[in-house]
């Protein structure tokens, strides 16, 4: 029982890194239509250039991870500015194919400049603590991660439905000619979609840090995990999302414990299974 | 789209869709496909096993994406799981190999096996289109990657399947040729390579191959006018699978060993990259994507390991710039000049 219970406590902060992942790469895609391949490398890049501020030049780990989402919410408005935004009119597979590009670069940059190794720096100190759970020390650390997800949540919600921003986001997506028409600068409001959206996924790689090793290939592996995720919560649905990434989190945390050789199998069983049954996605309404 | 005018437009309603090319003037076309095979048979008495071995897996790669244009620039379709065909093909041919020592025997096994899994995979998938296509074949890929990986028992888990033999091209009761050294080996895959891209120029070229643009031009178009668009798309999807799966049969016998990263999606991602480099509005772009790809990272690698920085470059400026590929430009370039 204990066990259970912790493995799915354990789940569950794996499942906000996957959170925030999501909620990017759902943010763009119900906004400006792009599935961005490269998200899994923004993730990355956050957990390398946080492990950089934090692990190397020694700044406070909380000034390390705003640095981090800085610099890669500018290099997401690079990309979208000089790239992206000369595809909207084109085949969706070439945004695709482009987001994939940036995949190869990024990737590949990663190992030219902090090389191929496992990097894992220590815990910020007030963050090293344990917490008792049923007789078993759970660590703080997974505790302020699922707040953080938690958080993020509450903010992303009050920001697309409670300011005005949010409000044009809205009108934007729904219908980005008529949005236009009344005055919506569409392509700052895409700007801005991508900027928050590499932002929340360098957030998600730069709180990994202390945890998680970094390595050239978690951008890939979280890429594809995220992928699973927006297809279960629907492509565009960022509730979906969230629920999509408890989901995803425990089943893996559950699977790895009970059928470790099949759990990747699995999980791109349920997602050809949402896409063929009811591709809206489970939480559709 | 071309003008009923331009005197370039060649005999044939399936030419009329298609961006003005190199082959599309028939004379040229037949010249410089003969003078290519002669160069081709003459190979190993003039160049290294090195140069031998690159240019058979340049056609490995150009069967790869020659069926993956199929689906993609005649169809319309982005699929990013074809390596599972092409894994199914090769983990056939390895396992048959390993048992019978006959080569055709194996690659007929592999082909067999990759087309049965695209028949079913593709009834499955032929009804979702653009984003939703792209992600089921990601996932179908992906699942038979794990497969690979995991089921230790069949496919030798993350070890793969070693020991494959280059074994003779044997036809009971008739013939029973060594094909063990590379140069001989090289023989068989161009005589496989030609077979193939001859049959599948057949298929662009037929009214199958007219239908499969009508589909991707317009879906509800061509569905007016009668074209049952689930099944052309199956039809191309089988083809795809087929060619993925004849790819993947042809390198196990070369390499003597198969493991699971021939199913992952970045090897999915090289027809794509071959057939985008070479161009997806021409029949021979990805063959000569093929070759440019595998050239370009023979090259790169001589002087940085970082190659895949190289190569997302390229794509990006490829995307952004020449969406034709090189093969239409030097076609266009050549069209050009002769005006």
């Amino acid at each position: 029982m204990s066990d259970f219970v912790y493995q799915g406590l354990i789940g569950l902060s794996q499942a906000m890194y996957l959170w925030l992942i999501s909620a990017g790469l759902t943010i763009i895609f119900g906004v400006l239509g792009v599935l961005n391949f490269a998200h899994g490398s923004l993730f990355m890049l956050g957990a390398y250039l946080a492990y950089t501020a934090y692990g190397l030049w020694g700044f406070p780990f909380v000034v390390a991870v705003a640095l981090s989402l800085a610099a890669v919410a500018v290099l997401g408005l690079g990309m979208e500015r000089l790239f992206l935004r000369h595809l909207y009119h084109l085949d969706h597979a070439y945004q695709l194919l482009l987001t994939f590009g940036f995949v190869l670069v990024l990737d590949d940059a990663v190992k030219l400049v902090w090389g191929g190794v496992f990097k894992i720096p220590s815990i910020p100190r007030f963050l090293d603590r344990v917490l008792p759970v049923l007789g078993r020390a759970f660590p703080i650390y997974n505790v302020f991660i699922i707040a953080v997800g938690v958080m993020v949540a509450v903010a992303l919600w009050l920001l697309f439905e409670r300011t005005w921003w949010g409000r044009m986001v809205r009108a934007t997506a729904a219908d980005r000619e008529m949005a236009a028409a009344i005055g919506v600068e569409v392509p700052r409001i895409y700007a801005g979609v991508f900027m928050l959206g590499a932002a929340l996924a360098a957030l998600g790689g730069a709180l990994g840090v202390p945890v998680r090793p970094a390595s050239p290939g978690i951008g890939v592996a979280m890429i594809v995990q995220a992928f699973v995720i927006t297809v279960i919560g629907g492509l565009g649905n960022l509730s979906g999302a969230f629920v999509g990434s408890l989901l995803v989190g425990v089943l893996s945390a559950y699977g790895t414990l009970l059928f470790p050789v099949f759990e990747l199998f699995f999980i791109f069983v349920i997602m050809a299974a949402v896409l063929l049954l009811r591709p809206q996605g489970l939480f559709a309404r | 789209m071309r003008s009923p005018t331009d005197p370039y437009v060649s005999a044939g309603p399936a030419e009329a869709l298609t961006r003005p090319s190199l082959v599309s003037v028939p004379f040229l076309r037949v010249g410089v496909a003969m003078a290519l095979l002669a160069v081709l048979a003459a190979l190993p008495f003039v160049a290294r096993t090195y140069i031998i071995y690159l240019t058979i897996q340049i056609a490995i790669l150009a069967l790869f994406a020659l069926g993956f244009n199929l689906l993609f620039g005649y169809t319309g379709l982005l699929s990013f799981g074809q390596a599972g065909f092409f894994a199914i093909g090769a983990y056939t041919c390895a396992k048959i190999l390993l048992l019978v020592p006959s080569l055709p025997l194996g690659i007929l096994g592999g082909v067999a096996a990759a087309g049965v899994a695209a028949v079913v995979l593709g009834i499955l998938s032929v009804r979702h289109t653009r984003i939703y296509f792209a992600m089921l074949t990601l996932a179908w890929g992906m699942m038979i990657f794990s497969i690979a990986w995991k089921w230790r028992e069949v496919t030798g888990g993350d070890d793969g399947l070693v020991g494959i033999p280059r074994a003779p091209v044997r036809l009971p009761g008739l013939v029973a040729i060594d094909v063990s050294t590379i140069d001989r080996y090289y023989y068989v895959v161009l005589a496989v390579t030609i077979v193939a891209v001859y049959a599948l120029y057949r298929v662009a070229r037929s009214p199958l191959g007219l239908a499969l643009r009508a589909i991707r031009d317009s879906e509800s178009r061509a569905g007016f006018a009668g074209i049952s668009v689930a099944t052309y798309r199956l039809i191309a999807f089988t083809i795809a699978g087929l060619y993925a799966g004849l790819a993947g049969t042809l390198l196990p016998p070369l390499e003597n060993t198969v493991t699971p990263p021939v199913a992952h999606w970045s090897t999915s991602a090289e027809p794509v990259l071959a057939t985008l480099l070479g161009g997806i509005h021409t029949f021979v772009g990805p063959i000569v994507g093929a070759a440019l790809l595998i050239i370009l990272k023979d090259v790169i690698v001589r002087f940085t390991v970082h190659w895949s920085i190289v190569l997302g470059a390229t794509v990006i400026v490829l995307v952004m710039g020449f969406r034709g590929g090189v093969a239409s430009m030097v076609g266009e370039r050549l069209l050009r000049l002769r005006r």
